[in-house]
């Protein structure tokens, strides 16, 4: 189909701000009378906090004041995992306690110098195998676990049930979540390949670049945040919540995100955010919160780590007819997450799997909050399986490539528990384009061909998320001046969906996109509700709401034509500039004037009345502040069926050196499986970065702790740490399949998780490729650990071990 | 103690805290906000994009707090204020230098150009801005400002570097997004246009 605007390249509005640094972040404001917070955070892994005294910090020039968790919490803090904005009770190190306010930030230190904080000392564990053995401490005071709807819980395995599965083995304790579908032991007795294995991989920090700083202040009752967020429209509801503020006096300010990757998604994972907000309102001025690298990193997310068993059986035709899995989840300190789960679901959807079990057992450490971090769960067993499916061919005699096409996801296929079905798939079509790309055909007899120290190792990897949802509003408006105003909640993070998926609303009343403007940045802007813009949907359903949106403006300047120059709405068509006769074009009406009418005739057209049924809260709140202002188009989202996928494929070449354990890639070839691509720069950005993320998730990023004293000993970009320029190679082959998908209105789904999850997958079956089909069954796999491997060294002092290193 | 703890892993997790341990002293003492108690603040004279400015600078301000917090110029980024990303990148008398890690006193003579000094008097964009611009090169944009200085200093010193040379020149700045290619797609573009 041939789209104006969809498929088609532009500038988003704030890239010209991004390069001349002129767009403005949380951090970059400042307002007349403004003071700054410090906190006091932590300085043990586990602990209560006794007693604060605050007397001499409070009687000190230039301070203003004081938050404690008590202020925050008058009736005692929620007894729920996730983080809250300050703690009484810390169950990670660097946890905030308190925020002192003061003229600026070294008064503020000084202060923080002169409270006396007393905290009792609490045990505390790092490794969750740790605290599942009897006898083993506990990461949070209720227990080591928590059940939803019941609360904490303590979990525990014998020490031989521990020492077991570090050893190789099916863990043998019944799992706190599980899920099963198909006859598991009919589809291990048709395998003529079985693999059994465990395996580990690490939690690591987000560490987006934009430490999560925020500033508020208070006006006429009104609070004004300047903040972080992936969606200011789905998080002003909840973060309003965490103030303590109606809805209607919050206003939430953010321009720009500088990165979010999973932990700015939602008002339960940047708490902290309501800090300055609550200061500000204590002191009647307004507060600045600064936050360091080394806060980011305690409260700034963490890829949940994964220890697990595996179980896999595949056909003699190569189809994987069962797989069994077992993991326990590291909830760390705060929060938790569902990586397990979607990992289970990712290799069903990826491998369709004909029979699978799904065990898991999430337990709690005192180490970085968890949550979700892009492509959680998926993207880390994509990087343990793809050496699994070439140990597969190799097995079975069949060609990588071949085994992957043979159990790849097609359209009419189904995945997970609920035999969910896909949208569309097109994975096999992927595949083949990315050989042809790559030249896999050509290349492949180069695997294993050594110069000197040097090897050559090649990789296929694919990638999976689900990506797309509904349910969700749209705004659109059109000025009297002819000109369209887009209302949009998506987040600025760095995808430019917030300004490509508005393009569908332009793209349905043809106009040109110098004629439209997005409306965000802040909520009193009013926005519509988008949904928190995670997991890969932001493409897919923020392009519902925009087309339908203007799908219903369309009609209502329709009507309005129909009505004042006679005919039948049937009758009129758009062209950009003008809705008129389709039988004589020359009877019609500018933009401009059917805006205007529209707002005279008021009631539906300008949104003062017959709104859709449905629309949520924010939408509500922003269409009653806009009725009467324009010609209005507004949507309510119907929720779509089936799962949308986003799928991706990578090939890759490495080199890798056996007497350092580096490697360089040689060449990298990443494909998107993403419906109809909407932005083209904007997809090869994604593909791109989500390669550099592989990298860094199958090489390079995991926790660190210090087993003596809990001390994060990863908190710098550098320990993390995460890819550079140099770990990455310096060009990146990109291409995507571009076939539409019939649950969106311009046929596209979401890509941003799954481009990362292709890429570890694909270069932790290169590493095993190069090094004679050798399997870590982890990810990172470090150099350490390859020139250990190479020097037939164990490669685990403690196996499976999470937050420390491996050998 | 842990007992499953060896000696090897203890030194390696002491090691690795270590920047950890000192970061919040950095963070307070970098940002020159108030005067330690018998230090003198003195106000100098540093040429900034070209013009004289007056500033009253604390002993212990790094360029980057002067820019940002006392001059306005926001555009220059705190991605980890101890020396670790190149979010803070500013040119020094040509040569890209994280400005959290430069003591704005060691400045004084010297030419300090931030991003907000590189577009044209007309208001047309730099050539390294509007490759990143062509290229879009950026994704959330908050290393931005860092990688503009680093490719400016680096097409100084080399107009015309392969993409390997760009690859090592712009090695100081991280991006988290991973925009590295599409950075040095507008790098080796600008070297074309410039
Ligand atoms: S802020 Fe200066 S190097 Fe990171
Ligand atoms: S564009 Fe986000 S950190 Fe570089």
């Amino acid at each position: 189909m041939a789209y104006m605007h969809i498929g088609k390249d532009f500038v988003p509005p704030d890239v010209p701000g991004k390069v001349t640094g002129r767009i403005k972040y949380a951090e970059d404001y400042a307002r007349d009378g403004m003071v700054y917070a410090r906190l006091l955070t932590s300085p043990v892994p586990h602990g209560r906090v006794v007693d604060i005294d605050a007397s001499a910090a409070l009687a000190m020039d230039g301070v203003f004041g004081i938050l404690t968790a008590d202020d925050v919490y008058p009736d005692g803090e929620p007894q729920s995992p996730g983080l809250k904005v300050l703690t009484n009770e810390p169950t990670l190190m660097g946890e905030p306690i308190l925020a002192v306010a003061a003229i600026d930030e070294k008064t503020a230190e000084d202060a923080i110098a002169a409270i006396s904080l007393t905290i009792e000392r609490l045990p505390f564990v790092l490794d969750p195998l740790d605290s599942l053995q009897e006898g083993g401490e506990n990461a949070y005071n209720g227990g080591n676990t928590f059940i939803f709807r019941e609360g904490f819980a303590e979990e525990k395995w014998t020490a031989d049930q521990v020492a077991s599965f570090r050893s190789g083995s099916e863990p043998t304790a019944e799992a706190l979540q599980s899920w099963e579908y198909g006859d598991l032991a009919a589809g291990f007795a048709a395998a003529d390949f079985v693999h059994e294995t465990t395996f580990s991989t690490a939690g690591y920090p987000h560490m987006s670049m934009e430490p999560r700083s925020a500033m508020a202040y208070w006006e006429n009752g009104k609070c004004y945040l300047h903040g972080t967020s992936q969606s200011l429209s789905a998080i002003a509801e909840p973060m309003a919540a965490i103030v303590g503020v109606p809805l209607e006096d919050f206003v939430f300010i953010n321009e720009a995100t500088g990165g979010g990757f999973g932990q700015r998604a939602r008002a339960g994972s940047i708490p902290s955010m309501a800090i300055p907000a609550k200061l500000s309102q204590k002191i009647n001025r307004p507060v600045m919160m600064r936050v360091t690298r080394e806060e980011e990193f305690t409260i700034g997310g963490a890829r949940q780590g994964l220890q697990g068993w595996l179980k896999v059986g595949f056909k003699a035709d190569g189809s994987m007819s069962a797989m069994d899995m077992y993991c326990i989840s590291d909830n760390g300190g705060k929060g938790g997450g569902g990586d397990a789960n979607s990992a289970a679901a990712g290799v069903s959807a990826l491998y369709q799997t004909e029979a699978m079990r799904f065990r898991n057992t999430s337990i709690g450490t005192n180490t970085g909050h968890r949550g979700a971090q892009r492509g959680p769960g998926e993207n880390q067993i994509m990087a343990v399986m793809a050496p699994i499916m070439d140990k597969a061919a190799e097995s079975l005699g069949l060609d990588r490539l071949e085994i992957r096409k043979l159990n790849a996801a097609q359209n009419g296929d189904v995945s997970g528990p609920r035999s969910t079905p896909f949208t569309s798939a097109y994975m096999p079509e992927a595949l083949e384009q990315g050989a042809a790309q790559f030249d896999w055909e050509g290349k492949k007899s180069r695997a294993r061909q050594t110069n000197g120290s040097k090897v050559r190792g090649f990789g296929i990897g694919q990638g999976y998320h689900n990506a797309g949802r509904s349910g969700m509003d749209g705004i659109i408006r059109l000025m009297p001046s002819g000109r369209l105003q887009i209302h949009n909640g998506v987040g600025n993070l760095g995808t430019y969906s917030y300004a490509s998926t508005s393009r569908a609303a332009a793209e349905v009343l043809k106009m040109e996109w110098e004629n439209c403007d997005v409306v965000t940045g802040r909520t009193d802007r009013h926005l519509p509700i988008t949904s928190p813009q995670d997991g890969s949907n932001s493409i897919f359903t923020n392009t519902r709401t925009c087309f339908g949106a203007a799908q219903d403006l369309l009609a209502k300047m329709k009507e309005i034509a129909a009505m004042d120059l006679g005919g039948d709405v049937a009758d009129y068509d758009v062209d950009g500039v003008r809705v008129h006769q389709i039988a004589d074009n020359t009877v019609g009406m500018t933009y401009a004037e059917v805006a205007q009418r529209g707002m005279e005739l008021g009631g539906k057209f300008s949104g003062e009345s017959d709104l859709p049924e449905e629309l949520n809260t924010l939408t509500a709140l922003s269409v009653s502040r806009l009725a009467g202002s324009a010609l209005m188009g507004i949507y309510h989202d119907p929720r779509h069926s089936n799962n949308p996928p986003g799928f991706t494929v990578t090939f890759m070449e490495i080199e890798l050196d056996k007497e350092t354990g580096k490697f360089d890639i040689l060449d990298l070839v990443t494909i998107a499986e993403c419906g109809t691509v909407v932005h083209p720069q904007g997809l090869a950005n994604q593909l791109r970065g989500g390669a550099v993320w592989g990298i860094g998730l199958s090489a390079l990023e995991r926790h660190l702790y210090d087993p003596q004293n809990g001390l994060p000993a990863s908190s710098g970009f550098w320990q993390s740490k995460i890819p550079t320029y140099l770990d990455t190679p310096a060009e990146i082959g990109t291409g995507w399949v571009d076939l539409p998908d019939p649950e969106n209105p311009v046929g596209a789904r979401g890509i941003g998780e799954p481009s990362m999850g292709a890429v570890s997958a694909a270069l932790n079956a290169a590493i095993s490729d190069a090094l004679g089909g050798h399997m870590f069954d982890a990810a990172p796999v470090t150099t350490d650990m390859i020139v250990n491997h190479i020097a037939g060294i164990s490669e685990d002092a403690t196996p499976l071990a999470q937050n420390n290193f491996r050998g | 103690m842990n007992p499953k703890l060896t000696r090897r892993r203890f030194i390696k997790g002491v090691i690795a805290s270590g920047a950890a341990a000192t970061s919040t002293t950095i963070w307070y003492s970098a940002n020159g906000q108030s005067r330690p108690a018998g230090a003198v603040e003195r106000m100098i004279r540093i040429n900034i994009n070209g013009q004289m400015r007056n500033v009253d600078v604390a002993p212990q301000e790094t360029l980057a707090s002067t820019l940002r917090y006392k001059l306005g110029l926001t555009g220059t980024k705190l991605g980890c204020n101890r020396g670790e990303c190149g979010a803070c990148t500013v040119l020094v008398n040509d040569v890209p230098s994280y400005a959290c890690s430069v003591l704005t006193h060691s400045v004084k003579n010297m030419r300090v150009e931030s991003v907000e000094g590189l577009e044209a008097a007309n208001g047309d964009l730099h050539p390294v801005q509007q490759a990143f611009v062509d290229e879009l090169s950026p994704q959330c944009g908050y290393c931005t400002p860092g990688q503009v200085m680093s490719a400016v200093g680096l097409l100084r010193s080399n107009p015309n570097p392969t993409r390997e040379e760009a690859r090592q020149g712009m090695a100081g700045n991280i991006c988290r997004c991973g925009s590295y290619d599409s950075y040095l797609n507008g790098v080796m573009r600008a070297a074309q246009i410039g």
